[in-house]
């Protein structure tokens, strides 16, 4: 997959118009400097070759040398990467925590006026964009009622070099016992997660609402039920626990659009991550860096599928491979 | 029976009101999503009658003026009315969402059709290359296509529309699978039919049915895509109104607390995304309650 990914986005970003050439010189550089720039970065050999190249590259973990800047792109990414994985991780925080038990609580309530106001909020919440979503959390809580800061990982007096380990800046400021600077880290964190959470959790509404129906018509609830479970545990432990593997199955499935969610996040809350650097390269048609973004992201999504399968065989022990 | 048009009026109410008896919910959620977007296209197509003036008109009042009985919608940092845009920048996002769903889906049903009766190293080759494109964040590959062409209207609808093709291409090249095997396609080959008749009279009528539901629901996700990337600055020219590009505007003037220009067109992109999904719910618990259950 990340193989046939790989070259779709290679050829593509090299048929269409524009390059990084005459991205970086101007439209107007004469003709010489351009070649030469050409012969510098190698894109005055055969497509083929350069292909080549770039597969032997990546073959060896080298996702080459940004054009525009000199900085490898592999740096750049590192830098980059554990901003998304904060924002992501907490996203998928919030969707679990809002849509899996509004999801089991409509089944439960199955046809009911709660039931049907808890699959319109999915329905509603599906279609409001992530983008506008942040937009407006911009300005109800953080320009209206100034609660949240709207932009950026800290605030700008919070010295980042003091604590900048593994990049995650929740774990680094717990690391060296810096609650002040934890405290601004996660207030950062709270709107981007919650756009990001929120948008997503009218998906798992439905999957788990329509997994639960499943599983509250099997016999075992029916025998808990008869045994004088309370209804209450009947449903949210015996009742989600079964529900809970296709859910995680899903939860697979929704790690792209995790992904995307997170680009238009980052770039609505000025986030400095994947999507953002994503952008900023691409107006720059910067080759390698474009590139490697793709590859990584393909990768998260490889990774998290695997992931999802190791983690089902754990808590299904119906499952063996 | 009388002929009034009354009784005729009564006549359809009823038949709406009985649907809705027989469908519960999904009928509701269907026409109100109709209705959603009857009204946006019919505001599209009206657009320079009703709005009350030019989309690019520099002059239609103060700068920056909150909504009120002239403006109704305010005006934006270059003295355009923000409730003109909105009308005209309908067909901007109408325009794209629906060509791009048609185009990918043309392309994804035939290639699957074909991919799917063909069989072999074509099937194999193909099928690989979809399932890794339908796997990968779509939004971040219609940024790489959308950057990469030149900013029209052209160029932004094929972004959008390379995402969609895996999504037919997997269901109609599936159902193809188990439609050749059936006794009418076999009997069809039997009386020496070529595969070109095979495959549009036996079995792209069969594939086409369950393609309408996706379609739908194809068009509210495009929508979402197309002012996703416009807000981020891509594939359209600052020329053409459009209301992912009016949001990023407004974006600028959020800190000062110009609220009108970022809600309107977000409601907007909303409400029509919603509409698309509503009817695409409606139809499918109506055609097949199995579909959504995946």
């Amino acid at each position: 997959m990340l193989f046939i990914l790989l070259t779709i986005v290679f050829a593509v970003i090299r048929i269409m118009p524009g390059d990084p050439v005459s991205a970086m010189l101007g439209g107007h550089a004469p003709d010489k400097v351009i070649e030469q720039k050409k012969e510098e970065l190698g894109l005055n050999k055969p497509l083929i070759v350069q292909y080549g190249n770039y597969l032997w590259q990546v073959a060896h973990l080298d996702l080459g040398t940004s054009m525009i800047f000199k900085q490898k792109v592999t740096s750049a990414i590192t830098d980059k990467l554990p901003a998304t994985i904060e924002l992501t991780v907490f996203g998928m925080i919030v969707t679990l925590l809002v849509g899996v038990p509004l999801g089991a609580y409509a089944a439960d309530n199955r046809r009911s006026g709660k039931d049907y106001l808890i699959r319109l909020y999915g329905i509603v919440i599906y279609c409001i964009p992530v983008y506008w979503l942040g937009l407006m959390f911009q300005m109800i809580f953080g320009v209206w009622l100034d609660w949240f800061p709207v932009a950026g990982r800290t605030s700008p007096r919070v010295f980042v070099s003091t604590f900048e380990q593994t990049g995650l800046y929740i774990i680094d400021t717990l690391l060296i016992n810096d609650w002040k600077a934890l405290w601004d880290v996660l207030m950062h964190l709270v709107l981007p997660s919650l756009t990001l959470g929120l948008t997503l959790s009218g998906i798992f509404i439905r999957l788990t609402r329509a997994n639960m129906l499943d599983v509250l018509k099997s016999d075992y609830i029916l025998a808990a039920e008869a045994r004088g479970i309370r209804h209450f545990s009947v449903v949210y432990k015996h009742g989600l626990l079964n529900a809970f593997v296709p859910i995680l199955t899903m939860m697979g499935l929704q790690v792209s659009l995790l992904m995307a969610g997170a680009v238009l996040t980052e770039s609505t809350f000025s986030w400095p991550g994947m999507g953002r650097l994503l952008l900023e390269r691409i107006y720059l048609r910067d080759y390698p860096t474009i590139q490697g973004v793709i590859v990584i992201f393909a990768l998260i999504v490889a990774f998290m599928s695997l992931l999802v399968d190791i983690i089902y065989a754990l808590i299904d022990p119906r499952v063996r491979y | 029976m009388k002929h009034s048009p009354t009784a005729a009026m009564g006549r359809v109410i009823g038949g709406f009101t009985g649907m809705g008896r027989k469908y519960g919910a999904e009928w509701w959620i269907l026409i109100i999503g109709a209705l959603i977007i009857g009204g946006i296209i019919l505001m599209a197509l009206l657009a320079p009658l009703i709005a009350p003036y030019g989309p690019h008109d520099q002059e239609a009042g103060p700068q920056l003026a909150p909504p009120s009985s002239e403006h109704l919608m305010g005006t934006d940092n270059l003295q355009r009315d923000v409730l003109s845009r909105i009308i005209f920048g309908a067909r901007t996002i109408l325009g794209v969402a629906i060509l791009a769903a048609i185009i990918s889906s043309v392309v994804g049903i035939s290639l699957g059709m074909f991919s799917g009766y063909s069989g072999g190293a074509f099937d194999k080759t193909l099928s690989l290359i979809m399932d890794s494109v339908y796997s990968f964040p779509g939004l971040i590959l219609a940024i790489a296509f959308a950057a990469m062409l030149e900013p029209g209207i052209m160029s932004i609808t094929i972004a959008v529309a390379v995402i969609y093709i895996p999504t037919y291409f997997r269901l109609v090249r599936g159902q193809t699978l188990t439609i050749k095997e059936e006794l009418y396609v076999e009997s069809a080959r039997a009386i020496g039919a070529p595969n070109l008749v095979i495959l549009g009279k036996y079995i792209f009528p069969n594939v086409i049915a369950t393609t309408a539901v996706v379609f739908t629901m194809n068009v509210g996700d495009a929508i979402m895509i197309e002012a996703a990337l416009t807000y981020l600055g891509l594939g359209l020219p600052p020329s053409i109104v459009d209301w992912g590009m009016d949001l990023a505007m407004g974006k600028k003037y959020l800190p000062s607390g110009q609220w009108w220009l970022i809600t309107f067109p977000g409601v907007m992109i909303s409400t029509l995304a919603l509409g698309f999904t509503m009817l695409g719910e409606g139809l499918a618990e109506i055609l097949n309650p199995r579909l959504l259950e995946r």
